[in-house]
């Protein structure tokens, strides 16, 4: 049933007619949504696809070749305000701005790959650690990037098209995630995604194997690095104002939580992942206003807590997913699905 | 001059409670090879439970403190025991997930508790107290910090030298399986370890507390903390401290004479730096691992 027979059927993209019919579905009602419904749920999704892209490229470092990363609030930031000074300062269109700041976000993570090749667990996460709040302090500090006080988004114009509303630049965002996501899907079935998992699993023998490590790594680091600085680019479009308050420490660790909630070493798991914890940020910011549970809530803070700090309920929220994540399925939200998929197809054995 | 050494002194100062920090990380790392993220946190958890014995429940201070240290301990051995015990298939990520979850649920806890605004410690001595020795400030309360770290580092120092509990704790981290065959439990050994290491954690969380006291209080100490550990060596208890005084001085001395704005950030790329020529840190032998 599921046995593979050739080489082009493990990489082919969409293996069956029912999958193509689906998958086309799936494009067309990505595509029409925004007609349907508020405008805060196309907020919603412009915020869950940016940090798709995120835990997508985050996933290709961590997940597929094993390396940790906390500093990609850090390349997140390089994306959002190198887009926003090209476009500003130097005038450059938004469709050439927008790759450029990436570029300059994935030289800086190939920077930061080549200590990464002789750093490994505790030492590596520092590092990163380290990269992030250094450039967070960088950037909070100096004049051109508006210091403290942040930095205005301003209009994208494509042409004769000015994309001022969220459902505008919708279209645009999921137009861009798409395009990343298949980029990322093909570039694992490569020979170059199996350099990178070959590294994750020994990177020893993967070297003897003749897998070139310094540049497959640092490779690594660059691409993921490119798409964090793509969603931070587009990111600053979505927010319309930009300040170093934004890209905290919480925020690489929210990302890393994204990635390990969905499931490392799947794309799938990392959509699902980010999608399920942007959603419950949302919606958790506002905790009293949740029915039921809120009053109760309320009624708590009242007595047992403060009701000053009941926002950070979240984090009680995220950190509880994290651990029981680890502790009950490390697979995560993708080894979940594996598991029902597997329960229904031999039902009732 | 006296600009050079009260640089020095002050950043001695600052150093001992990365110190405290880095010496609770390393107690975790060295023997079950979890980097902790939790610790700031344990120790934030403990120093606000001091501040709701002395306030809301007016008991004196050293009893109060006692009670803190003992409530430190078992929330470290529960920690363990709860959730870090019952992963499966640890590897190096797993751990760094699920102690930097735990990090976000007591950090969640507390500032539910106690909501996020800055609070007072009362603590004996305040921040201000200081001595003036020849034109050089120090402050009672960092002299008590530098003391009290210098003493953990050698009580903890000879505790791993010298005692049988210590010596299990070295065996336990070389080869768990061979630990176990001579008869030593291992799981009790890590719970052991982790409820060292949160009393460590505490009472570098006690010494802060009076200076600042909010839920964010611990994260630059801890991260200061987790960098000098590293930059010893993750394994090395003198190494840490000597690694947290080193980023400590440089810290004051970079504030003082290049740039005051990037103080915080200093530390950071010094530790980059180290890593890039002594990948395993200054004070530890280069482990290869076997494919």
């Amino acid at each position: 049933m599921d046995m593979k027979r050739e080489y082009y059927e493990d990489i082919q993209l969409l293996s069956s007619p029912v999958v193509i019919f689906w998958f086309v579905v799936l494009i067309v009602s990505l595509y029409l949504f925004p007609l349907f419904v508020d405008n805060y749920y196309v907020y919603v999704a412009n915020y869950i696809a940016i940090n798709i892209i995120v835990a997508t490229g985050l996933n290709l470092l961590v997940g597929y070749t094993g390396q940790i990363s906390l500093g990609h609030a850090g390349f997140f930031a390089i994306g959002a305000y190198g887009t926003i000074i090209l476009m500003a300062k130097a005038g450059v269109p938004f469709l050439l701005a927008l790759p450029c700041a990436a570029l300059v976000a994935a030289g800086f993570g190939f920077l930061l790959g080549l200590p990464a090749l002789r750093l490994e667990g505790p030492y590596l996460a520092i590092a990163t650690l380290g990269f992030g709040l250094t450039i967070t302090q960088i950037i909070g500090r100096m004049e051109i990037f508006g210091g403290r006080e942040g930095l205005h988004a301003p209009d994208i114009i494509i042409g004769s098209w000015v994309l001022d509303t969220d459902k505008e630049f919708y279209f645009l965002l999921i137009t861009l995630t798409i395009l990343l996501l298949l980029f990322m899907r093909n570039l694992i079935k490569t020979r170059v995604g199996r350099a990178f998992i070959a590294i994750r699993d020994a990177d020893i023998a993967a070297q003897t194997m003749g897998v070139n490590i310094v540049y497959y790594k640092t490779l690594a680091f660059a691409v993921s690095a490119f798409y964090a600085g793509m969603a931070g680019g587009l990111y600053a479009f979505v927010l319309k104002f930009i300040e170093p308050e934004i890209f905290t420490l919480m925020m690489s660790i929210m990302f890393l939580a994204m990635v390990v909630v969905g499931g490392l070493g799947s794309m799938m798991g990392s959509i699902a992942g980010a999608a399920l914890l942007c959603w419950l940020d949302l919606k958790l910011r506002n905790i009293l206003d949740i029915p039921y549970i809120g009053d109760w809530l309320e009624t708590l803070s009242q007595n047992w807590f403060s009701i000053t700090g009941v926002s950070n309920i979240q984090f009680i929220v995220f950190g509880s997913i994290m651990v029981l994540i680890m502790l009950f399925e490390p697979l995560g939200l993708y080894g979940v699905w594996i598991r029902t998929k597997k329960y229904w197809r031999t039902w009732p054995f | 001059m006296i600009d050079f050494i009260q640089m020095i002194v002050s950043g001695i100062a600052v150093g001992s409670s990365y110190a405290l920090m880095g010496l609770a990380m390393v107690i975790i790392y060295k023997t079950s090879e979890v980097p902790n993220f939790a610790q700031g946190e344990m120790a934030l958890i403990s120093s606000f439970f001091a501040m709701m014995l002395l306030t809301s429940f007016h008991l004196s201070v050293y009893l109060a403190f006692f009670f803190t240290l003992v409530f430190a301990v078992l929330l470290g051995c529960f920690l363990e025991f709860a959730i870090l015990r019952r992963a499966k298939e640890p590897n190096v990520l797993g751990m760094i997930v699920i102690t930097i979850g735990i990090e976000m649920i007591l950090l969640g806890f507390v500032s539910w508790k106690f909501g996020a605004e800055q609070k007072t410690m009362p603590f004996p001595i305040g921040p201000y107290d200081s001595l003036i020795i020849r034109d050089i400030f120090i402050s009672k309360l960092e002299v008590l910090t530098l003391v009290a770290a210098l003493l953990l580092m050698i009580v903890l120092f000879l505790f791993f030298k010298f005692t049988k509990l210590g010596l299990a704790m070295k065996a336990t981290q070389q080869n768990r399986v061979a630990a176990q065959i001579v008869g030593i439990r291992t799981n009790r050994i890590l719970m052991i370890t982790w409820g060292i290491s949160s009393l460590v954690g505490a009472v570098a969380g006690l010494l802060i507390s009076p200076t600042i006291m909010h839920p964010y209080m611990m994260w630059d100490p801890m991260l200061k903390g987790f960098a000098a550990a590293v930059m010893g060596g993750m394994t090395s208890l003198p190494g840490a401290v000597v690694a947290a005084y080193l980023l400590g001085i440089i810290e004051n001395l970079f504030g003082g004479y290049v740039s005051i704005e990037f103080k915080t950030v200093v530390a950071f790329v010094i530790i980059v730096l180290v890593l890039c020529i002594r990948p395993s840190g200054l004070f530890a032998r280069h482990y290869v691992k076997k494919v």
